[in-house]
């Protein structure tokens, strides 16, 4: 379903992935692991456009995204791509990043009543029915600075849900949250992986990528080192990197 | 409660240290006999306002520092025969017998009319010069032919002078009221107004070389000009009373009047005031109401021109935060040439006077064709300087919003439109509330310059009411106080708005 095929991207003439390649089928769940500033948010910024690249190209359910040194790459064309893949690729942020001066229900509702022209009535039975979800039906009503880190991280995935989304990216969904605040937001995560979305996680929480990912991918210096499924990866690693970064977490 | 009770007080009690600590070096100055002092130093200054003051003092355009005018031959006569030199002090015309009065010069003239409420104030010598009001129209016009049709039209006059206590007394004028000579005039080529009503030389120097305009009707309402002393100056009054009667007998001030145009029969009565003025009040020319300095009388003047004040204020700032915004979004999220063009308006207004920006909307666009009311100029005036400084208000409140809101608003499908419009700005509005509040109150204040363009507002009400009355004081605490009263609130609004939105991040 995505489909990144010899990426090529550097920041101010430092660069990052040299030919990158990933599938990700449908229903399948990916799970990117790696030291920090291994690429991982990057990969997953410019599956939906917050980060443009150099040269190859992404397909998202046959949308075709360009790299801006193609000679494909069409500007106005790469804009309407974008909007197309983002009504159907959800994102959840490290940082929340929800809208403070908007309720709960409103940071819900506000996209799909603005974009998708849904009518408030039905986005506000739909936000509610995923509140219920997401087990926050009682904060409807608040503001985000009312709630804590792990209500407000599951408030944005139901924010994301909200919009009907084929495909979820998490980047690093945990790391800003205290130890026991953790679990709630993976348990939710994994709920709608066993729904069968199409997800791809960045993430420092060993134990839930080896339980829940149908694939893992060690990243390092923007370089896939290793590839494969979660029980080869965590207790049959091939590679040296692979298994010195895996080292760090079984201590 | 104490608190705001302890800052009016403390306002007060320094604006009263101010007018003592002002007051007593002046008046123990003045008390020196006046008369010795000219003729022991060979020196007398003379207090006149040269800007815009043809035919009686101003600046020759062919040699530009030299002063020209019947006034500077007259002075020149009078300093002849005291056997001293003139020295000159420029001083506003609003504030001449004030300045005399704290004894910046010796004597104020410059077509002072002699009434009784600046007789309250001043002495005057006999008269120099009998002056009448005159009408002025275009050329074009001739709807107006004597004082009666002025009834129901727009006619411009000079401030503080018996014109315009004329009009004001004939009622159902509208009355525009200029501090320069030369605005009135203008305007009235500029259709602006139907018609100016000023005194004779004024009138004949400005609107005879002008083929646009003429004078019409008999000169109205004659009066005297006299020269200003301190009240304790009676030897050196007597002393100039003496030489305008020489210099009446020996024909001199005829020649000096005929070679500016100005001889006319009407003069002739000079030779019947032998003394002072006062000594003829059995029939005055023009007697004005005594001025009683009445806080209750003046009061509705000044809230009329409060009003004003407000209506320019709120005006201007709808227009300054509306254009503000766009020049914040083009900054931010226009082209290289909105960009450009932003940056270009937002440093060019910033980088120069209001004051100057004023005059080029009023005075210099109708070169071009485009004549603006003194009302809309001092709305596009305020509002667009304004803008320049709320547009950098919003772009800093833009750019205080973390780039997370954005990208979590574009992840979500919204356009870069929407993103702005119901993600960013409301959250950026928040952060610029307090500063846009503060700068409301600048605005509010800087209003006052308005006046420079005919508009009464509050400032200029002060000025008109106590120049005409003297009472600079009182009047002044009054029209600071009625200032202060409507920024007070506005402060304290600003203060609790802030407060709130601190309360309110706290909880974020
Ligand atoms: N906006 C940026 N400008 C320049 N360099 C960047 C930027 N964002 C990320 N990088 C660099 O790209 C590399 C990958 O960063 P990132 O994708 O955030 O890694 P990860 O999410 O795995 O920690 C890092 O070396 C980082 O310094
Ligand atoms: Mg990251």
């Amino acid at each position: 379903m995505i489909e990144i095929c010899n990426l090529y991207k550097q920041y101010d003439h430092q660069s990052l992935f040299k030919g990158l390649r990933l599938d990700v089928a449908k229903g399948s769940v990916v799970t990117l692991i790696g030291p920090s500033g291994s690429g991982k948010s990057t990969l997953l910024r410019c599956i939906n456009g917050l980060e443009t690249f150099q040269e190859g190209h992404i397909s998202v359910n046959g949308q075709k995204l360009y790299g801006i040194n193609e000679q494909n790459y069409d500007k106005a064309q790469t804009n309407q791509t974008l909007r197309n893949i983002r009504r159907k690729v959800g994102m959840v942020f490290q940082q929340f990043n929800l809208f403070p001066h908007m309720t709960v229900l409103h940071n819900i509702t506000e996209s799909p009543t603005h974009v998708l022209g849904t009518s408030q009535s039905e986005a506000e039975s739909n936000a509610i029915s995923l509140l219920k979800k997401v087990h926050l039906e009682g904060k409807a009503h608040s503001h985000p600075g009312q709630l804590s880190g792990g209500e407000q991280q599951r408030v944005a995935i139901a924010r994301a849900l909200a919009m009907k989304p084929e495909a979820m990216l998490f980047d690093e969904p945990t790391s800003s949250l205290d130890p026991e605040m953790i679990e709630e937001v993976l348990a939710v995560i994994k709920d709608l992986v066993s729904e069968g979305m199409t997800t791809i996680i960045a993430t420092h929480e060993m134990g839930f990528a080896r339980d829940v990912s149908t694939q893992v991918v060690f990243l390092e210096k923007g370089e896939i080192v290793e590839y494969g499924r979660p029980k080869d990866i965590f207790y049959n690693p091939k590679n040296d990197r692979t298994r010195a970064f895996l080292s760090r977490f079984t201590k | 409660m104490n608190y705001k009770l302890f800052i009016i007080r403390s306002v007060f009690l320094s604006l009263i240290c101010f007018f003592t600590s002002y007051f007593p070096v002046t008046t123990s100055f003045a008390n020196q006999n006046t008369l010795e002092k000219i003729k022991s130093s060979g020196v007398l200054i003379w207090g006149f306002d040269a800007e815009g003051g043809a035919p009686y003092v101003f600046h020759d355009l062919k040699h530009p520092p030299k002063l020209i005018g019947f006034e500077v031959e007259l002075v020149e006569a009078i300093a002849r025969e005291l056997g001293v030199k003139v020295q000159s002090f420029q001083n506003a015309w609003d504030s001449i017998l004030l300045s005399l009065q704290r004894g910046d010069f010796d004597i104020a003239l410059n077509g002072i009319e002699i009434t009784p409420d600046r007789e309250q104030s001043v002495l005057f010598t006999r008269p120099y010069y009998v002056y009448a009001e005159q009408i002025v129209v275009r050329a074009s016009d001739n709807r107006i032919n004597q004082l009666a049709d002025l009834r129901g039209k727009k006619v411009g006059t000079l401030y503080n002078t018996e014109a315009k206590r004329m009009l004001e007394e004939m009622g159902e004028v509208a009355v525009n009221i200029y501090s320069g000579q030369v605005e009135p005039f203008k305007d009235l080529s500029l259709n602006r107004i139907d018609a100016v009503f000023v005194d004779l030389p004024i009138a004949s120097y400005y609107a005879m070389p002008n083929p646009q305009l003429r004078l019409v009707g008999k000169p109205a309402g004659e009066g005297y000009y006299g020269i200003a002393v301190r009240k304790e100056d009676t030897a050196l009054a007597e002393e100039l009373n003496k030489i305008i009667g020489k210099l009446l007998r020996t024909g001199e001030l005829k020649k000096i009047y005929s070679q500016w145009g100005l001889w006319n029969a009407s003069q002739e009565n000079l030779f019947l005031h032998e003394g002072f003025l006062e000594k003829y009040t059995e029939s005055p020319p023009s007697v004005s109401e005594k001025v009683s300095p009445s806080v209750t009388k003046f009061l509705p003047a000044l809230l009329k021109g409060a009003l004003v004040t407000i209506g320019i204020s709120m005006l201007s700032m709808i227009l300054a935060v509306s254009l503000g915004l766009a020049l914040a979004i083009m900054r931010l999220y226009g082209n290289t040439w909105l960009q450009k063009i932003s940056t270009a308006y937002i440093e060019i207004y910033r980088g120069t006077p209001l004051l100057i920006q004023l005059y080029i909307l009023y005075y210099g666009l109708p070169n071009i064709g485009i004549t603006l009311s003194a009302f809309a100029a001092a709305i596009l005036g305020l509002g667009m300087n304004y803008a320049a400084y709320e547009a950098e208000i919003y772009r800093a409140g833009i750019q205080s919003i973390p780039k997370g809101q954005t990208e979590a608003a574009l992840s979500l499908g919204m356009s870069r439109r929407l993103t702005l419009k119901r993600i960013i700005l409301p959250q950026a509005l928040r952060v610029a509330i307090p500063p846009m509040t503060n700068d409301f109150i600048a605005l509010f204040k800087d209003s006052s310059l308005v006046s420079v363009i005919a508009l009464v507002e509050l400032t200029k009400s002060y000025s008109i009411l106590a120049s005409a009355s003297m009472d600079f004081f009182k009047l002044g605490i009054i029209t600071a106080l009625l200032y202060f009263g409507m920024s007070y609130p506005l402060s304290l609004y600003a203060r609790k708005l802030e407060n709130k939105l601190k309360s309110h991040d706290r909880n974020l």
